[in-house]
């Protein structure tokens, strides 16, 4: 029953990615990305993968949209040329998907539990998790400590991606500075979202910190959490403007925010060395190895969450304030 | 059963070519990261699908018995590959924004024209 409701999922998938390259309105185009990120995080759900669904919920089918919103907002909705050669385009892609497919026939059946990825290093995480970490979930125990390097380098990455795009769109005018009639008052004058939007925000923005605080007992962690904050913030500055969401956390917080999460992590890592042990070895962080690989988990956590959220609010401030 | 076994990766190699083919051949910058986006999410699905272990459930103890549990490895490596391809999406469309302030356009053979002139 599950694999059937699974098949239909991703054809409904395949149906909707070909409505978005076929449509030439980019609003419609962007709308079904949306679709598209929901019904793939469905099917991640199917798939056992329950911290990679709330994710790719929150970053695909909410900050996502609104990213790609604020971007058309500043250029244009609509495609205005016709694709360029068709035929060849069609037929190498056509031929590729074909050997693809025939490649997938040596590929194990799926969910063979005998598949060489399943009997390589993942008994181990597994086997180990409780002993070492003794927390309930794995995701979170390998992306914390096991592979905190990674996990500190995807960190950075995003930093950087965050850097680049305040370099490039800069972070506007001040507010001050600006005539009355241009501030974005958001949609202060309709009732209805307004009133919505408040029963709403300070829920959202609750269960993202028990998705931030919770992630080593169930699905969550730092990158979950950061999107759901950033979310809950950004559909504040939709509905109420702009000015009220930046007086709320004031750009100079975001930027500080967006720094103090790398430094974060990194100090945790430094303090394991400090301390006697290998940089993110959190097992020195305190006299039992187990309470201190919890806790230097939990501090990275936090670090990732901070990351995550002033980057995505820092990118949307900076697109919003482009437009003014 | 054994040809709906291989369907999620089948589901991979069309999705992955619909992205593909979003990015060279539209001329439109927004619809090309559109198509960067949905060849991302196709290697999302091919790494998830797996990991998938038959009968298995998410890899969360909870102290019951004996469970199998699906791989974590790949779920933490597309975990946060996701908010990765988020940023660098955002960086994209910042070049976007850019590109349409200085050309006034956001098609590609349009901005080339302005360029060869």
């Amino acid at each position: 029953m599950i694999a059937i409701f699974g098949i239909f999922l991703l054809t409904l998938l395949v149906i909707t990615a070909v409505a978005i390259v076929r449509t030439e309105n980019l609003f419609v185009a962007v709308m079904l990305m949306g679709i598209a990120s929901l019904l793939i995080a469905a099917n991640f759900f199917l798939l056992d993968a329950a911290d990679v669904a709330l994710t790719e919920a929150a970053v695909g089918a909410g900050i996502s949209t609104v990213l790609f919103l604020s971007a058309l907002a500043l250029t244009s909705e609509r495609e205005r040329a016709k694709s360029s050669n068709r035929i060849l385009s069609f037929a190498v892609v056509a031929a590729a998907a074909l050997i693809l497919i025939y490649a997938t026939f040596d590929k194990p059946r799926f969910g063979d539990p005998e598949a060489p990825v399943q009997t390589h290093v993942a008994p181990w995480y597994l086997e180990k998790t409780p002993e070492y970490i003794d927390i309930p979930n794995v995701v979170t125990a390998v992306l914390g400590s096991f592979r905190g390097y990674d996990t500190l380098g995807e960190v950075f990455v995003v930093f950087t991606a965050g850097i680049g795009v305040l370099f490039l769109l800069g972070s506007g005018v001040p507010l001050g500075s600006m005539p009355r009639e241009k501030i974005n008052e958001g949609l202060r004058h309709h009732l209805i979202p307004r009133v919505v939007g408040r029963v709403l925000i300070p829920f959202i923005l609750l269960f993202g910190l028990y998705v931030q605080f919770h992630g080593e007992y169930g699905p969550g962690g730092g990158f979950q959490a950061g999107a759901i904050i950033a979310a809950a913030i950004i559909l504040f500055a939709l509905l109420e403007g702009e000015q009220r969401a930046l007086s709320v956390l004031p750009e100079r917080v975001l930027l500080g925010l967006v720094v103090f999460g790398p430094l974060l992590y990194g100090a945790v890592g430094v303090a394991g060395i400090v301390l006697g042990g290998n940089f993110l070895d959190y097992s020195v962080l305190s006299a039992d190895p187990v309470k201190g690989q919890q806790l230097g988990i939990l501090i990275i956590e936090a670090g990732v969450g901070v990351t995550v959220t002033g980057v995505l609010l820092g990118i949307f401030h900076a697109f919003a304030a482009r437009g003014r | 059963m054994e040809i709906l076994g291989l369907y999620n990766y089948w589901v991979f190699a069309i999705l992955l070519m619909i992205g593909f083919y979003a990015v060279i051949a539209k001329r439109n910058l927004v619809k090309k990261l559109i198509g960067l986006s949905l060849f991302q999410a196709a290697v999302f699905l091919l790494y998830i699908t797996m990991g998938k272990v038959d009968g298995g459930t998410a890899p969360i103890f909870s102290g019951t018995g004996d469970v199998i549990f699906s791989n974590p490895l790949p779920q933490v490596l597309i975990l946060t590959a996701i908010v990765v391809g988020i940023s660098t999406t955002a960086l994209g469309l910042g070049i976007v924004v850019r590109l349409k302030e200085e050309y006034g356009s956001i098609e590609e053979h349009e901005i080339q024209e302005i360029d060869e002139r």
